[in-house]
């Protein structure tokens, strides 16, 4: 089998010299939309699949970044998402009224205005989970030379601990942030597009803005960008580097809440199982993107996506997961390094 | 009073002791280089020193201060800045960020510094965004050493600045670190190319299985016929 990817991954046609992933993307929109005119597809499940896949973004980018700076696969991200989604429905259902902050619309939207109180609130608490759990756990583990493998089945742990606590405040059953419209943009090619997901869009694409700049313009996220780089070196540079795994795990969980968030909100309920059943797609876009490589997370998430979208056309929508799990096996066996190659730390 | 004072240093890794007592010191303004055979513990002793190892027994002091057992971005913080033999860039970093992040702990304007590094390596301002990961072997040391300069180090550390490269950049390396010392940075070096090292140094130290074998000035280390046999490759 190995020989056999050898065999094909060498056999491969190389790209020109000035071919980059920017090139790539824009040859897979191009095909994607040809296929879609043709129609191969429904044009609608494709763009379904792009703001599936922003939702995606958002969680792999910070899984990828965690990776990056403390080298383990945190099994927990799908949990830190609920958190955040729990922690604003808290708001919206009960402490929001408290304040007279009653649920009304806003514009197409199916949810009301105090969903965008709510939202921050959300992203602290993953942000201020995800660094307390580092500081009272993970930090402890790193003093005592703990192995990834150690580290990855203590998120595991973490996991099924923060499943079992949103069960125990909020319980089992389904919830629903308040519905206050029922509107839905129609489109050429039979795209019909609910307003929710240009809401969803609008905040993927600013936090991936905001993300990129922090990484490239601003001291922490070079020092991050550092740590990931060469840990060693970062240290007697006189990085603080636990400052920086604090940084990390804040960006990583107030991320991850946000897109638990925009979950709840486009598929217009709340399960305590919801983050943990995301963590396959998460995985399969970080893998595609190159394990430890933020923007690699970025281009895999928008392919996980439209592919699990599409592929509904021809298979039970509950199969989804299996086809980000397919794509994820298929993506190690052949391209271990991700999609990109080696850039990040991969 | 010396500018660092190691006596006798127990440092190692798991439950091995690699260095057995090592006492080494460095005047303000000298460059002393550490020569011994492979696996003397040189490389280890330049860590701890740096505060990457853990000391076990032993006392560091640096600038008078006790810096045993100090985490490295206090010993660095104090102006004891370490290069390491190998992966001593941020290789997905460009030059520019490389300087920044030496720059870490400055809280002041730090651009001028900067293009200080640019005029002592100007290789490194042809193109300050260009990734350091597409570096020469030659322009990467130089960019290490810089990157360990931007904080005005009163003593540098250099585990074997001259590994990997061709003569000719060797020698270019070696001239500038004559030249940073005579702006007053302390070097200390472990060096495989032992008898340049020795040459521009003041002194030296023979270790051998993480122990102290002799001590000496430059040039004695360079006439001991033992030395000359053992380390300096003969004749």
């Amino acid at each position: 089998m190995r020989d056999l990817s050898r065999e094909l991954a060498r056999n491969l046609p190389r790209p020109p010299a000035w071919w980059t992933p920017l090139h790539t993307t824009a040859a897979i929109v191009i095909i994607v939309l040809i296929l879609g005119i043709l129609p191969v597809f429904k044009m609608g499940l494709v763009v379904n699949g792009v703001f599936l896949g922003g939702i995606i973004a958002l969680g792999a980018i910070g899984l990828s970044l965690v990776f990056g700076i403390l080298k383990f696969a945190n099994v927990a991200h799908g949990d830190y998402m609920i958190t955040g989604a729990y922690v604003a429905f808290f708001f919206i259902d009960s402490f929001l009224p408290l304040l007279g902050i009653e649920s009304q619309g806003l514009g197409p939207f199916t949810f009301g205005y105090p969903l965008l109180i709510a939202l921050p609130f959300g992203a602290m608490a993953g942000a201020l989970a995800a660094m307390a759990l580092d500081s009272l756990i993970y930090r402890r583990l790193r003093q005592r030379g703990a192995s990834a493998a150690v580290l990855a089945m203590t998120s595991l742990g973490l996991a099924i601990a923060i499943r079992g606590l949103v069960q125990i405040i909020w319980g089992t059953q389904v919830l629903h942030y308040p519905r206050e419209s029922r509107q839905v943009f129609h489109l050429p090619l039979d795209v019909r597009i609910p307003p929710d997901n240009i809401f969803i869009a609008v905040v993927a694409i600013l936090l991936v803005i905001s993300v990129y700049l922090l990484l490239t313009k601003t001291k922490m996220g070079k020092a991050m960008r550092a740590t990931a780089d060469n840990p060693d070196l970062a240290l007697v540079t006189g990085i603080n580097t636990q400052r920086v795994i604090w940084a990390t795990w804040a960006i990583g969980g107030g991320l991850a809440a946000i897109a638990g968030v925009l979950l709840a909100v486009s598929q217009a309920q709340l399960l305590p199982i919801m983050g943990w059943k995301f963590l396959i797609p998460l995985f399969a876009a970080v893998i595609l993107g190159g394990i430890g490589n933020p923007y690699g997370a970025l281009a895999g998430a928008f392919i996980i996506g439209v592919v699990s979208e599409v592929s509904t056309q021809w298979i039970n929508p509950s199969y989804k997961p299996a086809v980000a799990f397919a794509i994820m096996i298929v993506m190690l066996l052949f391209r271990p390094r991700g999609l990109f190659g080696g850039s990040g730390s991969g | 009073m010396a500018l660092l004072e190691a006596t006798e240093i127990v440092a190692g890794y798991g439950e091995t002791d690699i260095l057995h007592g090592v006492s080494i010191s460095v005047d303000e303004g000298e460059i002393v280089t550490i020569i011994g055979p492979n696996g003397c513990g040189k490389s280890t002793l330049m860590k701890t020193l740096a505060g990457l190892v853990r000391v076990r027994s032993g006392r560091i002091s640096f600038k008078g201060e006790d810096i045993s057992g100090a985490p490295p971005e206090r010993v660095v913080g104090k102006g004891l800045c370490y290069v390491p033999q190998s992966a001593n860039i941020f290789a997905s970093l460009s030059i520019r960020e490389n300087l920044e992040m030496g720059a870490f702990l400055r809280r002041d304007d730090y651009r001028d510094r900067i293009n200080a590094m640019f005029e002592l390596f100007p290789d490194l301002a042809l193109a300050p965004g260009r990734k350091a990961h597409t570096l020469s072997g030659g322009q990467r040391q130089m960019l290490a050493i810089a990157r360990a300069l931007m904080l005005d180090p009163s003593l540098l550390l250099l585990d074997e600045p001259s590994a990997g490269l061709s003569p000719a950049m060797f020698g270019l390396v070696f001239e500038r670190i004559v030249g940073i010392n005579a702006t007053g940075v302390a070097m200390l070096l472990v060096e495989h190319n032992a008898k340049e090292a020795l040459q521009m140094s003041s002194r030296g130290y023979v270790l051998v299985s993480g122990e102290n074998r002799l001590e000496d000035t430059g040039p004695e280390l360079l006439n001991n016929p033992e030395i000359s046999r053992l380390y300096l490759g003969g004749r």
